[in-house]
């Protein structure tokens, strides 16, 4: 039994003559708190997608708590603990913020199957959901239907709805991406009082933000980790303001 | 503290009461009751009128809830009436109630087993081979006519009275009441469906599958459950049919009949159940006034309404009613 | 035998072909689920009636003349209905243009009654044709003819213009069309015209041999779809190989096995849909 949480070895994965992954190995412990940065177009999400399971790598190993789930679907994943947000709001529109999390609840908790006692009398279910989403500062939109929130809160639902599967990893795909500044405030606090147990990968645009975040920092390049690092080495690494900041080494 | 608690059961009171029951469904109950002693003696169009309900019933479980288009639900409604049919035709089998469990068993399998396949399938494709497959069940029934009587129709159905006693009449009312009973406890079953956290995932699954998978569901399997229990009912609505007409053509397994059962379940609303009453009851009653003077402007007229319901009432008649109560509301306050 | 049976079921073929191939076109385009094309169709067949019975026009005219009536009267109907409903749920596009099917149905059983119309085919379209070793009926011939000369035309059309290589810009991928700068909604209209009359035409050769009543367009709505998915979206040649298929396999099992042939149509179909679920040709998009 390995100490790593998440582990992905040499991992490959080719668009006819498009290389979006090239020989990938990271790692992932627990309570980790990580930082996957990049340029348009570096494969940051085609990574996210070969660790969840939405694509299926050419070559190469993902391992979840040591376990080999190369070959496993998402929602295997999900079961297994690995949960993710998306960077577009994945969400069910017309339902209540606290159906949403609800539904992944019952997912998580095995009742999904259950046909004959309506979900409004598993109280337990409910209170945790509502813990949840007061934990996220959601609880007083909780009826609300999530296609009438702000944006901001609806990337919180998106984190809500992540933690309701009770993740010992959690992926964020640009928790804040398009969240006005006030309100990406409250994104960075929730991701900062999580459980310290789950270990996180945040990928953003927002050095700022990353760097709040990430005890560690993964640079990905055109499909391959060029560096990885403290903020503070990758923030002094030259061959990454070279290629990530488009600052030239000779500019001291 | 009591504050605090209060605004929490504000909050989850959407979820927690969903469930339960409101006055206003005891609605359908009561017309139909009353139907049968103010119109005795259009019992026969009230038997077909249930029947309808529940096969659109069985439809909004699957197109309401789940969000799974089909162009050939009337695959299963068919099968459910031959199955039901043949039993007594062939066999002998002329036990009216456990006829219609075996009727609705058969149905259910061969959803289930189409479902293993059609679910797998989205968008177009899906539409085009639930069409496909329906219309090759038709035309299956029609080559092996020494079984199905073909083109003619399966003739020599016959049921015992029910429960051995309530003998059948002319006017149709022991079976009124029969499938009124079967009705309701589809729709008592259907309704636990719904609000359970197995329907609730269906729901999920409408709303956005993508995610679904994301948080561990296993979409395609849950799919394959619903269509498989929709299936069934639908074959005890064809089952119901074929007792109540103790005659099965082809047009059971026909488009139509699948295009029919769509429309009437998107006027009167989808995914809330009562749409299938409302859509049934509205459409039937006025096709049996209208089309006898001119069919042409029937068949318009259904156009019509499907082409306005699509542009402007995308939630059909209960969707408007919804519409109207809240507007009143607002002037109200 | 063999060779009638084969003759025949080609030029079915190429009347399901020439109805067809603009709904493939245009539902490859805006991905809209149109069951209603068999609509312009009726049209067409009753318009060729109407120009050679009230107005004695000669069938040769009468054809193109419906056609074009037809294309341009479906800009109508495109404006008015469809165009809402362009980002809708596949579930409310069928709904709609089931709706269209149903009132076109009305409209032309007040217009024209409900029994099939006819038309006298002008003389050197009856009798045979000998071809040495064997007659082949006359009109057959001029429906292959007819259908081989569309199919070139509209194959060069497509592959060979630049109008063409705008439309398969758009087909490929609508906004990747847009964002280079071709304004994809009056392509789209014009493809929707052409298709509606090329229907309309293929409607008006179909009088002779399928027979036009108003229960036309529900009639043969599930082939015209069948033809489009089995061949995949957006596909001339897509859709000429499946009407072909579909028309030669059908007129066979038709022939050969009278009682049981209809159904050979439909397995074939499933058949290919589970395999290639975007048709012969098509491809998945996104």
């Amino acid at each position: 039994m390995s100490d790593f949480v998440l582990e992905a070895d040499a991992v490959t994965k080719s668009f006819g003559a498009l290389s979006v992954a090239r020989d990938i190995s990271f790692r992932l412990e627990k309570g980790a708190r990580h930082g996957l940065i990049g340029p348009n177009g570096a494969g940051k999400t085609t990574f996210i997608n070969l660790l969840t399971g939405v694509l299926t790598p050419d070559r190469g190993v993902v391992r979840l708590g040591g376990a080999d789930v190369t070959r496993l679907t998402p929602e295997q994943r999900c079961r297994r603990g690995l949960a993710r947000t998306f960077q577009i709001n994945q969400l069910f529109p017309s339902l209540s913020a606290l159906e949403n999390v609800l539904l992944a609840l019952t997912e998580r908790d095995g009742r999904a199957w259950r046909f004959l006692r309506p979900l409004g009398q598993h109280a337990d279910l409910i209170d945790e959901a509502m813990s949840l989403l007061a934990g996220l500062g959601l609880e007083s939109i909780a009826a609300r239907s999530v296609q009438e929130l702000a944006y901001g809160q609806q990337r919180l639902v998106e984190i809500a709805i992540a933690l309701a599967s009770r993740p010992r990893v959690l992926l964020l795909d640009e928790p804040a991406a398009g969240v006005p500044g006030a309100e990406s405030r409250l994104i960075l606090d929730a991701i900062e009082a999580l459980d310290p147990d789950i270990a996180v990968l945040v990928i953003e645009h927002d050095m700022d933000f990353i760097f709040r975040i990430a005890r560690r920092i993964s640079v990905l390049v055109a499909g391959a980790i060029l560096v990885e690092g403290t903020p503070e080495e990758i923030a002094a690494d030259p061959a990454v303001r070279e290629v990530y900041l488009g600052e030239t080494t000779h500019a001291h | 503290m009591a504050d605090a608690t209060r605004a929490r059961e504000r909050a989850t009171a959407h979820v927690v009461t969903a469930h339960r029951w409101r006055w206003v469904e005891a609605a359908p109950w009561l017309v139909a009751t009353g139907a049968f002693f103010l119109l005795p003696d259009y019992m026969t169009l009230g038997t077909q009128i249930v029947i309808t309900v529940m096969f659109a019933l069985s439809l909004d479980l699957i197109l309401g809830f789940a969000g799974i288009i089909t162009l050939g639900h009337a695959a299963y409604f068919g099968v459910g009436a031959y199955a039901c049919g043949m039993l007594s035709a062939h066999l002998g089998w002329t036990e009216p109630v456990s006829a219609l469990f075996a009727a609705t068993l058969v149905a259910a399998f061969v959803g289930w087993l189409s479902g293993l396949v059609l679910m797998r399938y989205h968008g177009l494709t899906l539409l085009m081979l639930t069409l496909s497959v329906a219309i090759l069940l038709q035309q299956l029934a029609n080559t092996y006519s020494d079984f199905t009587g073909g083109f003619d129709g399966l003739t020599g159905i016959y049921f015992d009275p029910v429960f051995g006693v309530f003998e059948y009449d002319l006017w149709s009312h022991t079976h009124y009441w029969y499938a009124l009973a079967w009705l309701a406890v589809v729709f008592v079953v259907a309704r636990r469906i719904v609000y359970s956290p197995f329907g609730r995932s269906l729901v999920g699954i409408r709303e956005n599958a993508l995610r679904m998978h994301a948080v561990g569901a296993p979409v395609f399997r849950r799919q394959v459950a619903v269509y498989t229990v929709s299936a069934g009912i639908a074959g005890l609505s064809g089952a119901l049919f074929a007792q109540a007409n103790t005659f099965v053509t082809l047009d059971v397994l026909g488009f139509t009949r699948s295009g029919i059962i769509m429309i009437i379940l998107i006027l009167g609303g989808t995914g809330r159940l009562y749409g299938a009453f409302v859509g049934a009851i509205v459409y039937m009653v006025l096709e049996d006034e209208l089309s006898k003077l001119t069919p042409e402007f029937w068949e318009f007229g259904v156009g019509l309404a499907l082409v306005l319901v699509v542009l402007f009432a995308r939630n059909g008649i209960l969707g408007l009613l919804d519409r109207a109560r809240s507007l009143l509301a607002e002037r109200g306050r | 035998m063999l060779v009638s049976i084969v003759f025949d079921g080609v030029a079915y073929a190429m009347i399901l072909f020439i109805i067809s191939v603009g709904l493939s076109v245009t539902m490859g385009m805006m991905g809209f689920v149109n069951l209603a094309h068999g609509v312009f169709a009726m049209a067409g067949g009753y318009f060729t009636v109407s120009a050679m019975v009230a107005v004695g026009m000669p069938f040769l005219l009468a054809l193109p003349g419906a056609a074009v009536l037809v294309g341009v009267a479906s800009l109508v109907l495109e404006r008015l209905l469809y165009a809402p409903l362009y980002n809708a749920r596949e579930l409310d596009q069928v709904l709609l243009s089931i709706g269209i099917v149903l009132m076109a149905a009305a409209a032309f059983t007040f217009a024209y009654g409900p029994g099939p119309v006819s038309i006298d085919v002008p003389d050197y379209l009856s009798g045979q044709i000998d071809a040495g070793f064997r007659t082949f009926p006359t009109y057959r011939v001029f429906l292959i003819a007819v259908g081989a000369v569309l199919a070139v035309a509209l194959w060069y059309g497509v592959e060979r213009t630049t109008i063409g290589a705008r439309i398969r810009a758009a087909v490929d991928n609508r906004r990747m069309a847009e964002s280079v700068g071709i304004d994809v909604d009056s392509l789209f209209r014009f493809t929707f015209a052409l298709g509606s009359g090329v229907a309309a035409l293929g409607g008006g050769l179909a009088v002779e041999v399928l027979g036009v009543s108003p229960g036309f367009a529900i009639q043969y709505l599930v082939l015209f779809l069948i033809v489009v998915s089995v061949g995949g979206l957006g596909t001339i040649k897509g859709t000429l190989v499946a009407a072909l298929v579909l028309g030669v396999i059908d007129n066979a099992g038709k022939y050969l096995w009278p009682e049981g042939g209809a159904f050979i149509i439909y397995a074939v179909t499933i058949a290919i849909l589970l395999y290639r679920p975007h048709g012969l040709f098509g491809r998945s998009h996104g």
